[in-house]
C-alpha cells in the first residue's frame, strides 16, 4: 500500500534492466547519422530535426485531411473523391447560417445545426462547471493526509480508462426503465422513472456521466498543482490558528489558479467535443434534446442515407474556428496572468 | 509523497484528520465524500461484471438481481428432459415446489418430482421459479470459440504497443525540440501543437480515410497505428515537464562535446521517465479503446481489433447483450492491468510535469 | 501522394509483416457480413461445404458491427477498397457498386424465376442480377396471447382496424397493469406499411416520391394521438433522436408489451428468449380504409464492383443460391425465404416451437397481400430518405419540439434537400 520513493526507485531499475538494453541499442544506431547532420548543419537547425518526425505526421494525417475538410465544404454532391464534387462556393455555409431568427432554431431553414449549437452552449456551460467544482472538491480531499490515499486516487481515476462506448453503456443499463437505479427507487416508494423521456433528466444524465467518466483525469492535475504548495505556508497558517475556510481562499485556491486554469481549458475543449459517450447514452434524445454539435456532424456526414459530406464540412469549419477563438482566449488569459 | 509513513490502528485511520484537534465539519465531509465516491464509481463497474454473467433472460429482468441466478431444473421419473422447478401457492395457501411439466394459456401442468404419476393444474399467476446461484460462463466461451478472439487480442496488442512506441519516440523527440532551443518558429509551432489538439477525429473521419487510401494503409495495421501517433496532448504534456529540467545539465553535456542527440536520449529522456510513463498509460488507454477509426480503415477480419469484434455482436435488428458485456469486461482486463502496474507513475508523474 | 513514400510504407509494412491476407495460390474472396443471431454460422457451414468443393477457393467471412454496413461501407465503396461481397440492407442505395453477375452464373433464367421481384429492389432501372435475399422480412404485429387470456379480453379477428387493436391492447394493459399497451419499433419503414394501409401513396404521378399525404397523415395523427394518451410509450420514439433505430423487443421479451409492432424477423430471437414464457402470437396486418399492408424488407447478399475475381465470386453465388442451400439457410435461420420456389414450395423450419412456426406462416402468408405501393416504396432507391425524415420529424412531433404540421412541412423539405444533394451535378 505504501508507496515510498524506494520501491518506485528499483521499480525503475528492473524497468530498466529488462528494456534498456534494447532500447539504448537502437538509440544508438542513430547516434552515427545524426552527429552527421548536426556536424552539417549546425545545433541551431538541430530542433527542427526532432520535430520533423512529428510534424510529418501532423502534416499527412492532420493538416491534409484539415484541407481536404475545407475544401469539401465548398462542394456540394455526394461523391468521395473532390475531383468529382461539384463546387457550389459559400452555398453551404448560406445553408447552415438561413436563420429567420437565430434565437429561433425553428425558424433556420437547418433547424437541427441550430438546436445543436444551443444544447452544445447549455452542456458546455453545466459540464465544464461541475467538472471543475467536483475535480476541485475530489482533489482537496485527495491531497489530505488520509489512510489508503493511494488507493482512493486509483478508484476515482479508474474511469478515465474506460472506453466512452463502454461507460455510457454501462450508465444506460442502470438507469434504463427496468435498470438498477429505478430498482433501488422503487424500494422507497418512488415509481419507474423514465430518465431518457424528459429532456431536463437526459441532459443531466449527459452531464453527468461525462463528469464522472472524465472528473479522475481533471482531478489529477489539481493535485498535482496542490502537492506543488510549499506545506511550511500550511504550517504557518495553522500555528496561526487561521480557518481553515480562510486557508482555502487565502493559499490554496490563488495558488492553485494555473492548474484550475488549465483544467478549464481542456475541459472546455474536451466538452465542445463530446461526442460518443452522449450519442450511446441518449441518443441525441428526446426528440433533439441531447443532440451535440458533433453529433450533428456526424450525423450529416455519415448516417443519412445521402452522405452529405459538404455540409458536414461546413458545419466542422464553423465548429473549428469557435474552437479556435476560445483557445485564443484562454492563451490571452494565461499571458496576462504570466506578465 | 510519502502516502503513509507508519503503520496506525484500524480507530486512527477512521478518525485521520490533520493535527489532533476536534472533528471539523470538513472531516466529516471528507469521509462521506470517499466512502461514496468509491461507491459511485466502482458499482458501475462492479454492476457491468455482475452482468456479464447473467443469462439474456436474467439481463432482461425487473426487479433486476444483484447475482446472476439461474432457474434450477430437475429431471423427474416418467420424463425424458429435466423440467423447470417452481415454488407454486395453492389453492388452501399452502407453499409446494412442483415442476412444469407443460404451459397450455394461462394454466400450467405441474407436477410433484415425489409424485410424479400424477399432474396437478396451477394458474401461471401463482407460480413462481425457484432459482439458485448460477453463472453463465457460455456469454464468455461461446464468442471465443465463435470469433477469432486471439487474432483480435494479437492485433489489439500489436496495435496498442507499436503505436504507443512510436508515440513515445516522436513525442518526445518534438517535445525535446521545442522544451530544450530557442529558435525562430518556436512559438508558431506550439501555437500549431494547441490548435491539433482541438480537433476531433470525429469531423476529419472522411478525409483522413482519404489521405490512408493513397498510401495504399486500408486493412493493414499501420492505417490505425500511424494516424494517431503524433498527438498534440502528448507533446504538451512532455515539453511541460522537460521545461522543468535544469539548463546547467545541457550545458555541461555540451562542454563535454556530448552530440544533440545523446542529449536527447543520454540525459533528457531518463530524466522524463515520470511523464513518459503518464502519456504510456493514455497512450494505451486511447489506442485499446478506439473504435471508429478502426471501424472505417480495417474491413477484413485478420486485422480486426477486439472493439470492432466485441462490436460485430450489435446486429441491425438486435443487440446480443450478454456477449456484448461479457466481452467488454475482457477487454477492460489489459487496461486495468496497463493501470495497476503503472498507476504510481500517474501521480507523481502528473505532479512533477507541473501541467503549468 | 508521392509515389517514392507510397512504395516505401508498402515496403515497410510487408517487411514487418503486419500486412493482411496471405498470398497463397487459391483465389481468397471476402465478404463482408453483419449478424442480428446465428446466421453468420449458418452461412460459415455452407461456405464450409463450398470451399470443400472448391479447394481452389477460399472464402472468408468478415463479421462487422452493422453500423460498418451502413456508415463505413459506402465510403470504403465509394473509395474502392471494398470487399468481393456483402450483406447490405440499403438494397437500392448501393446500387451503383453492385457487379451485374449474368455473364458468371450458369442460369440466368434460375434467378429471374426465384429472385425476379427481388432483383428490381437491387437494381431499380435495369435488369443486372447482382444478389439475393438472405432474408426477405415483412412487418406486422405480435401479441402477447397469454396477456389478453389473463385480461379476459378478445383479441380482434381478421381485418381488425388499427383502431382496434389499439383499443384492445389499452384494455388488457390498463387491466393487468401493463407499462406498454402498444409499441413500435422506432423506424420509418415500420410506419410505411400501416400509412399505405390508410391510403399514403408515397410517390406522385410521376413517380416522384411525395411522402406527405392525406393517408400518412391518418396514420401519423393516430400514432401522435397514442403518445399522448399513453397507448404507446414515449420512451420508444420520444427518447432518441433522429433517424436511430430502437426496438421493443426486449420489452416484449419481458412481457411488458401487449401488442408489439415489428417484424418476421423477431422470430428466431423470440423462440429463443422468450420460449414458452408465454405465447407470442403474431397477427396479420390489420386494416386502413385502403389495404391490410406490412412493408417488405430484408438484407441481401450482393457481389461488388471492387471484386478482382468474378468468376469465383458467380461460382460462388451459383451455389449459395441452389435451392437445397438456400433451403437449408432459411429453414436454420428462420428467415423467411426470399426466393420464389421456396416460398411456394415451403422450408422446413427447424424449430419445434409451435408459437415459431405459426409466427413464420403469418409473415410468409401475408407476402402476396402487399401493397403494390409498398413494393414500389422499398425498391425506391431513397426510401431510406423517406423512412428518415417521417420517423425522425415524427419523433420531434411527438416529444412537443414541433407541431406536427410543422414536422410534415419539415419531412418534405429533408426529402427535397437530400435527394437534391444527391443529383446535383
Amino acid at each position: 500500500m505504501a508507496v515510498s520513493d524506494n520501491t518506485s526507485l528499483s521499480f525503475g531499475e528492473r524497468l530498466n534492466a529488462v528494456f534498456a538494453w534494447p532500447v539504448q541499442l537502437l538509440f544508438r544506431l542513430f547516434e552515427i547519422p545524426l552527429s552527421w547532420v548536426q556536424r552539417t548543419i549546425g545545433i541551431p537547425r538541430m530542433p527542427w530535426i526532432f520535430l520533423l518526425p512529428n510534424l510529418a505526421f501532423f502534416g499527412l494525417f492532420v493538416v491534409v485531411p484539415l484541407f481536404i475538410n475545407f475544401a469539401y465544404s465548398l462542394t456540394g454532391g455526394a461523391e468521395l473523391f473532390l475531383q468529382n464534387r461539384v463546387y457550389v462556393g459559400a452555398e453551404q455555409y448560406g445553408y447552415l447560417m438561413d436563420c429567420g431568427s437565430y434565437l429561433d432554431a425553428n425558424t433556420c431553414r437547418e433547424d437541427r445545426f441550430w438546436k445543436a449549437v444551443y444544447n452544445t452552449i447549455v452542456f458546455v456551460f453545466f459540464q465544464v462547471s461541475f467538472m471543475v467544482l467536483f475535480s476541485l472538491i475530489t482533489a482537496l480531499i485527495l491531497n489530505q493526509n488520509i489512510r489508503a490515499r493511494g488507493f482512493f486516487r486509483s478508484v476515482y481515476f479508474f474511469p478515465v480508462l474506460l472506453s466512452p462506448v463502454v461507460v455510457a453503456l454501462i450508465w444506460k443499463w442502470i438507469l434504463l426503465r427496468d435498470g438498477v437505479l429505478n430498482a433501488f427507487l422503487a424500494n422507497f416508494g418512488i415509481d419507474k422513472m423514465l430518465f431518457f423521456v424528459d429532456p431536463a433528466w437526459s441532459m443531466f444524465w449527459a452531464i453527468f456521466v461525462s463528469v464522472w467518466a472524465h472528473m479522475g483525469f481533471y482531478t489529477l492535475i489539481l493535485l498535482a498543482g496542490l502537492q506543488a504548495i510549499p506545506p511550511d505556508l500550511y504550517e504557518a497558517a495553522e500555528m496561526d490558528g487561521t480557518k481553515r475556510e480562510r486557508v482555502f481562499f487565502r493559499i490554496t485556491l490563488p495558488l492553485l489558479w494555473p492548474n484550475l486554469l488549465v483544467v478549464l481549458v481542456l475541459a472546455l475543449i474536451k466538452s465542445v467535443q463530446i461526442f460518443d459517450e452522449v450519442f450511446v447514452l441518449t441518443g441525441g434524445g428526446p426528440g433533439t434534446a441531447t443532440q451535440f454539435i458533433v453529433q450533428y456532424i456526424y450525423n450529416t456526414g455519415f448516417t443519412n442515407q445521402v452522405q452529405n459530406f459538404g455540409l458536414a464540412a461546413a458545419a466542422s469549419v464553423v465548429l473549428g474556428v469557435v474552437l479556435f477563438v476560445l483557445t485564443l482566449m484562454q492563451l490571452a488569459a494565461t499571458r496576462r496572468k504570466d506578465g | 509523497m510519502a502516502d503513509v509513513t507508519q503503520p496506525r490502528s484500524l480507530g486512527a485511520m477512521l478518525t485521520a484528520r490533520r493535527g489532533g484537534r476536534s472533528w471539523h465539519w470538513t472531516d466529516v465531509f471528507t469521509w462521506t465524500y470517499l466512502v461514496f465516491g468509491v461507491f459511485l464509481m466502482f458499482f458501475p463497474v462492479v454492476w457491468l461484471v455482475l452482468s456479464s454473467f447473467k443469462t439474456p433472460a436474467g439481463l432482461l429482468e425487473f426487479p433486476p438481481t444483484l447475482l446472476p441466478l439461474g432457474q434450477i431444473e430437475q429431471t423427474v421419473e416418467g420424463y425424458d428432459d429435466p423440467l423447470l422447478m417452481f415454488k407454486v401457492t395453492m389453492e388452501d395457501g399452502s407453499v409446494r415446489e412442483l415442476a412444469q411439466v407443460r404451459r397450455i394459456g394461462i394454466i400450467a401442468q405441474m407436477v410433484d418430482p415425489a409424485v410424479p404419476g400424477e399432474t396437478i393444474k396451477v394458474p401461471i399467476a401463482s407460480r413462481e421459479p425457484i432459482r439458485e446461484f448460477r453463472v453463465a460462463w457460455e456469454n464468455y466461451t461461446r464468442p471465443l470459440e465463435r470469433f477469432n478472439f486471439l487474432t483480435y487480442l494479437k492485433n489489439s496488442v500489436v496495435v496498442t504497443t507499436v503505436a504507443t512506441l512510436v508515440t513515445l519516440l516522436i513525442n518526445s523527440m518534438a517535445a525535446f525540440g521545442l522544451s530544450i532551443y530557442e529558435f525562430r518558429g518556436r512559438n508558431a509551432v506550439m501555437l500549431f501543437v494547441i490548435g491539433t489538439l482541438m480537433i476531433p477525429i470525429t469531423i476529419i473521419l472522411v478525409p483522413a480515410y482519404l489521405v490512408v487510401t493513397e498510401l495504399g494503409m486500408v486493412n493493414t495495421l499501420w492505417a490505425v497505428i500511424l494516424p494517431g501517433a503524433a498527438t498534440p496532448t502528448g507533446v504538451f504534456l512532455l515539453r511541460q515537464y522537460m521545461l522543468t529540467i535544469p539548463r546547467d545539465l545541457i550545458e555541461a553535456a555540451r562542454m563535454d562535446r556530448a552530440s544533440e542527440w545523446s542529449i536527447y536520449w543520454r540525459i533528457v529522456l531518463p530524466l522524463s521517465l515520470p511523464a513518459i510513463a503518464v502519456l504510456a498509460i493514455f497512450s494505451v488507454m486511447w489506442r485499446w479503446n478506439d473504435f471508429l477509426w478502426p471501424l472505417i480503415v480495417l474491413n477484413r477480419s485478420e486485422v480486426y481489433t477486439l472493439q470492432i469484434g466485441l462490436n460485430a455482436f450489435q446486429g441491425e435488428l438486435d443487440v446480443q447483450w450478454h456477449y456484448v458485456l461479457a466481452m467488454t469486461v475482457i477487454a477492460l482486463i489489459p487496461v486495468t492491468l496497463v493501470f495497476a502496474f503503472l498507476q504510481r507513475f500517474i501521480t507523481t508523474g502528473i505532479a512533477s510535469s507541473g501541467m503549468k | 501522394m508521392t509515389n517514392a513514400l507510397h512504395k516505401k510504407l508498402v515496403l515497410g509494412v510487408a517487411a514487418l509483416g503486419l500486412m493482411a491476407g496471405n498470398a497463397l495460390a487459391e483465389t481468397e474472396l471476402r465478404m463482408t457480413w453483419y449478424n442480428d443471431g446465428i446466421e453468420g454460422e449458418v452461412m460459415q457451414g455452407l461456405l464450409d461445404k463450398f470451399e470443400a468443393a472448391n479447394p481452389d477457393i477460399k472464402v472468408t467471412l468478415d463479421v462487422v458491427p452493422y453500423k460498418a454496413i451502413l456508415e463505413s461501407l459506402p465510403v470504403q465503396l465509394a473509395a474502392g477498397e471494398g470487399p468481393d461481397l456483402a450483406r447490405v440492407t440499403d438494397l437500392g442505395g448501393l446500387s451503383q457498386y453492385y457487379l451485374d453477375l449474368t455473364p458468371y452464373i450458369s442460369d440466368a433464367g434460375y434467378w429471374k424465376d426465384n429472385f425476379g421481384p427481388f432483383l428490381k429492389w437491387l437494381d431499380p432501372n435495369g435488369e443486372a442480377i447482382s444478389g439475393f435475399m438472405t432474408q426477405l422480412t415483412v412487418t406486422g404485429p405480435y401479441v402477447n396471447k397469454t396477456l389478453f387470456e389473463q385480461a379476459e379480453v378478445d383479441m380482434p379477428g381478421e381485418g381488425a382496424t388499427w383502431d382496434d387493436w389499439a383499443a384492445a391492447s389499452k384494455a388488457v394493459a390498463d387491466k393487468l397493469d401493463i407499462p406498454i399497451p402498444m409499441a413500435w419499433d422506432r423506424s420509418g419503414h415500420r410506419v410505411a406499411g400501416p400509412a399505405i394501409s390508410m391510403g399514403a401513396k408515397m410517390f406522385d404521378a410521376d413517380g416522384k416520391p411525395a411522402l406527405v399525404d392525406d393517408g400518412l397523415k391518418e396514420m401519423t395523427q393516430r400514432l401522435y394521438d397514442w403518445h399522448q394518451d399513453g397507448t404507446m410509450a414515449k420512451e420508444l420514439w420520444g427518447s432518441v433522436s433522429g433517424n436511430q433505430y430502437l426496438g421493443a423487443n426486449e420489452d416484449f421479451a419481458n412481457a411488458q408489451v401487449v401488442l408489439y409492432m415489428s417484424g418476421s424477423w423477431q422470430i428466431p430471437q423470440f423462440a429463443d428468449k422468450i420460449g414458452d414464457a408465454f405465447d407470442w402470437w403474431a397477427v396479420p396486418a390489420p386494416c386502413g380504409p385502403a389495404a391490410c399492408t406490412g412493408m417488405p424488407g430484408g438484407a441481401a447478399l450482393v457481389a461488388l464492383k471492387t471484386t478482382e475475381h468474378p468468376e469465383e465470386v458467380g461460382k460462388l453465388m451459383d451455389f449459395l443460391s441452389a435451392e437445397e442451400n438456400l433451403a437449408e439457410f432459411y429453414g436454420k435461420t428462420l428467415f423467411i425465404p426470399g426466393h420464389l420456389g421456396l416460398a411456394a414450395g415451403g422450408v422446413d423450419f427447424a424449430t419445434d416451437d409451435p408459437r415459431a412456426k405459426h409466427a413464420l406462416e403469418t409473415f410468409a402468408g401475408a407476402v402476396p397481400g402487399i401493397s403494390p405501393i409498398a413494393f414500389d416504396l422499398q425498391g425506391y432507391v431513397f426510401n431510406r430518405v423517406m423512412f428518415n425524415a417521417l420517423i425522425s420529424r415524427l419523433g420531434e412531433a411527438i416529444v412537443g419540439e414541433i407541431t406536427l404540421d410543422e414536422a410534415y412541412d419539415r419531412m418534405e423539405a429533408d426529402v427535397a434537400k437530400e435527394i437534391a444533394e444527391k443529383e446535383r451535378q
